[in-house]
């Protein structure tokens, strides 16, 4: 690439932390469309700080550097602005919202995406048919529909739920947050099924994750290991496997 | 951000003006001589006059409440009106004399006094400034034999109907505003379902005040004889003023056997300004009396007032008997709200069930007071309670003060209570999903209320959900 801009995301020297902390220490990396990156490091390596600040969480302050997205700043939008353009967060901690259905909420969300982008409301029917497809994506029972945003959700529907929210949003960006902990070896398949079959030419994905394991289901382009708050090591998807066989020690002492 | 949740929380009242309508008032100041005045412009019969002066020397003697947890300066109630009514007012042959001012008032509250524009399946009383104005659909209920009046017209056309009921539940005796209120209450709704009727349509009380410096005193009475039910809806706004204005209503119940009510309130005085100047102080008596197999519910969303004092209440006198208490109380800037319910378990196999959300923002205090009481006699009594308080900000605050008495060792009693705040990770959430943090809150706040918005009539829970979305809007910051 000759033109900067030409990145779908492009992170230079990006340093941010929470409660006066600096947890990431300068983080540089580029994302093209088409791409699957994964993001893998130890426990406490600063991965979600990293996905919370690119999904513009308040509780995080950015201390220096900068993003953009498809060219333009993207640190200083609003979150729900970076939604509307495409971002979209699966989270490590999906939160529960008692009392709003599924449904609703994610009805809500599309058409405020939709609106975002001056589109019209989706007719309720329609958007019913919509989900059920997509809800056969990710082997969801509908029921699911009417229970309440994650409240009483085990922790393997959480995160499968946030891949029908995902395949609903249909997002450019998806970043996802350890979406394989706490998954069996079935949902494992099913959700990496799912990011699988909603990869396109024009869109880009962020893998979180500490275990090799899911990057046999998602096969990533590059992988990138962050350790205290930068990324140590870079490489192609051969480099989770030395990962997976040798650990991350020999990178911690190198950082 | 949480200072951009509070944001989210001001809003204009959109209610607060005033009308221009001549009133007939009495000078301020309350004594025998105005409790004889009231009775005598309401050409009164003496045993009402007798009953109204027997209340007024039994207040004399009654100190008002300190017990609810909120604070006010003390109230003047020789500074406070006692009767003002709309001069138009007189004994109406049909709705089109109704003064046309007073009919743009209820327009512009969205109440339509004219039959054929009004809103198919509902009846309303309009009372302003505590006079009955006029009263929809009676031909189509009294087709029915439902009465539906105002109280003034229930004295006078169905006197046996209202001595025998008036003061059953709730006592002249029974508590200071109480007794305010049998001395010097001015009009209200009368209603009376007869025997195995289902009331054909919801019956609905729009109170208005508008006269300043006026104090409210409307008293409701339902009847439903044996086997009959009725749906009730009440809803009230006030003009913005500066001083605050007492409003003590008392509401009585009677469900005869085998009947049910259901009585569901959308109240929305003014609540004073962010600074707590102003706003009306709501200190109200709701009471029912079950019967046999019959059932009395009571919904409630509190969204307006300074300061709430109410306790909606049903004894649970026959055997069989079910009471319902399902509660949503806003408080925001500095209003305070003490109210919660009273379950007097008297009969056999008697059933109750308490659902009580409170929300806190701004500087509002929430309190829920409950009491659960089972009377030796009810065997296998039943109560279940739950009480969930939602915060939003740090300056709110939300207490919990249940009490319970249990005389007859077979009966169970469940009580489960929470306290969540709005979580920024919640609205986070929401906003990562391309949803406002405005939004947001409404959706969370809704979700949060959703089993006591199930319990209102149709009509109700959208303008319920649409008062909270006003009471919860605002700019984001
Ligand atoms: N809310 C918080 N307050 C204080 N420290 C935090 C908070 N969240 C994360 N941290 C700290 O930041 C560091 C990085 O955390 P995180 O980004 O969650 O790591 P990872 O996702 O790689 O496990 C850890 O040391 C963690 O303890
Ligand atoms: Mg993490």
């Amino acid at each position: 690439m000759s033109i900067k801009n030409e990145y779908m995301l492009d992170i230079k020297s990006l340093r941010a932390g929470i409660a006066e902390r600096e947890i990431l220490k300068g983080i540089n990396l580029t994302i093209n469309p088409g791409e699957v990156h994964a993001v893998m490091g130890p426990n406490g390596s600063g991965k979600s700080t990293l996905a919370q600040v690119l999904a513009g969480n308040p509780a995080y302050e950015v201390l220096g550097g900068s993003a953009t997205y498809n060219g333009e700043e993207l640190l200083v939008l609003e979150p729900e602005v970076r939604a509307q353009k495409g971002i979209f967060l699966a989270f490590q901690y999906p939160v529960e919202i008692p009392g709003v259905t599924n449904a609703y909420f994610l009805r809500s969300a599309y058409n405020e995406i939709r609106k975002a982008r001056g589109e019209e409301e989706i007719d309720p029917l329609d958007f019913l048919d919509l989900i059920e497809e997509r809800m056969k994506l990710v082997e969801m029972d509908s029921s699911m529909l009417n229970r309440s945003v994650n409240a009483g959700f085990s922790g393997g529907e959480k995160k499968r739920n946030e891949i029908l929210q995902m395949a609903v949003l249909q997002p450019k960006l998806a970043i996802l947050d350890e979406t394989d902990s706490g998954l069996d070896i079935d949902a494992l398949r099913i959700v990496a099924g799912g990011v699988n079959a909603l990869r396109r030419p024009d869109n880009a994905t962020i893998v979180v994750t500490h275990y090799q394991r899911l990057l046999n289901y998602i096969v990533p382009d590059f992988v990138h290991v962050l350790a205290n708050g930068r990324i140590v090591r870079s490489g192609g998807k051969e480099l989770a496997l030395e990962l997976e066989e040798r650990g991350y020690d020999w990178l911690l002492d190198a950082a | 951000m949480s200072t951009a949740i509070e944001s989210l929380v001001n809003r204009e009242y959109q209610y607060g003006f005033v009308s221009d309508i001549e009133s007939d008032t009495v000078a301020p100041g309350l004594s025998e001589d105005v409790v004889r005045i009231i009775s005598a412009k309401k050409n009164e019969p003496e045993w009402l006059l007798e009953w109204r002066l027997k209340a007024y020397r039994r207040w004399l003697t009654m100190k008002e409440p300190h017990w609810p947890n909120v604070t006010y300066p003390p109230i003047d109630y020789q500074a406070s009106r006692y009767w003002s009514a709309p001069t138009s007012v007189k004994p109406l042959q049909s709705l089109d004399e109704v003064d046309p001012e007073l009919v743009r008032t209820y327009e512009k509250l969205g109440i339509s006094l004219n039959e054929q524009k009004f809103l198919s399946g509902v009846a309303v009383d309009a009372i302003f400034d505590s006079v009955s104005v006029g009263t929809t659909m009676k031909e189509e209920l009294a087709a029915h034999g439902v009465i539906f009046c105002s109280f003034g017209e229930a004295v006078k056309e169905h006197p046996d109907l209202v001595r025998k009921y008036l003061g059953s539940v709730v006592p002249y005796s029974d508590n200071f505003f109480a007794a305010l209120n049998s001395a010097v209450f001015s009009d209200g709704s009368f209603c009376y379902v007869p025997k195995g009727v289902k009331c054909p349509m919801e019956l609905s009380t729009y109170f208005r005040i508008n006269a300043a410096d006026t104090g409210q005193f409307e008293r409701t009475l339902i009847i439903a004889d044996e086997g009959a039910s009725v749906s009730y809806l009440e809803g009230c706004t006030a003009p913005k003023r500066s001083t605050n204005q007492l409003h003590a209503a008392v509401v009585e119940i009677i469900a005869l056997d085998n009947a049910a009510v259901k009585y569901s309130t959308v109240q929305n005085w003014y609540a004073g300004d962010a600074e707590g100047k102003g706003g009306i102080y709501n200190f109200v008596t709701k009471r029912g009396k079950a019967h046999t197999n019959s059932k009395i519910s009571w919904t409630q969303v509190e969204t307006g007032s300074a300061i709430t004092w109410k306790y909606p209440s049903v004894i649970l006198q026959g055997d069989n008997s079910t009471g319902e208490f399902y509660s949503v109380a806003v408080v925001n800037n500095m209003q305070q709200a003490d109210t919660g319910t009273k379950m007097i378990h008297i009969g056999k196999n008697t059933k109750s069930t308490i659902v009580s959300k409170g929300i806190s923002a701004g500087h509002g205090n929430n309190s829920y007071r409950g009491r659960v009481k089972v009377m030796p006699r009810a065997d296998n009594a039943r109560n279940y309670t739950q009480c969930d308080s939602m915060l939003i900000g740090n300056r709110c605050g939300a207490h919990t003060f249940p009490y319970i008495e249990v005389e007859n060792p077979s009966a169970t009693v469940e009580h489960e209570a929470s306290t969540s705040k709005i979580g920024e990770d919640q609205i986070f959430y929401c906003k990562q999903r391309g949803i406002s943090a405005e939004q947001a809150v409404s959706m969370i706040v809704s979700g949060f209320c959703r089993e006591v918005f199930q319990e209102l009539p149709m009509e109700f829970a959208l303008e319920a959900q649409q008062l909270l979305g006003i009471t919860l809007e605002g700019s984001v910051g």
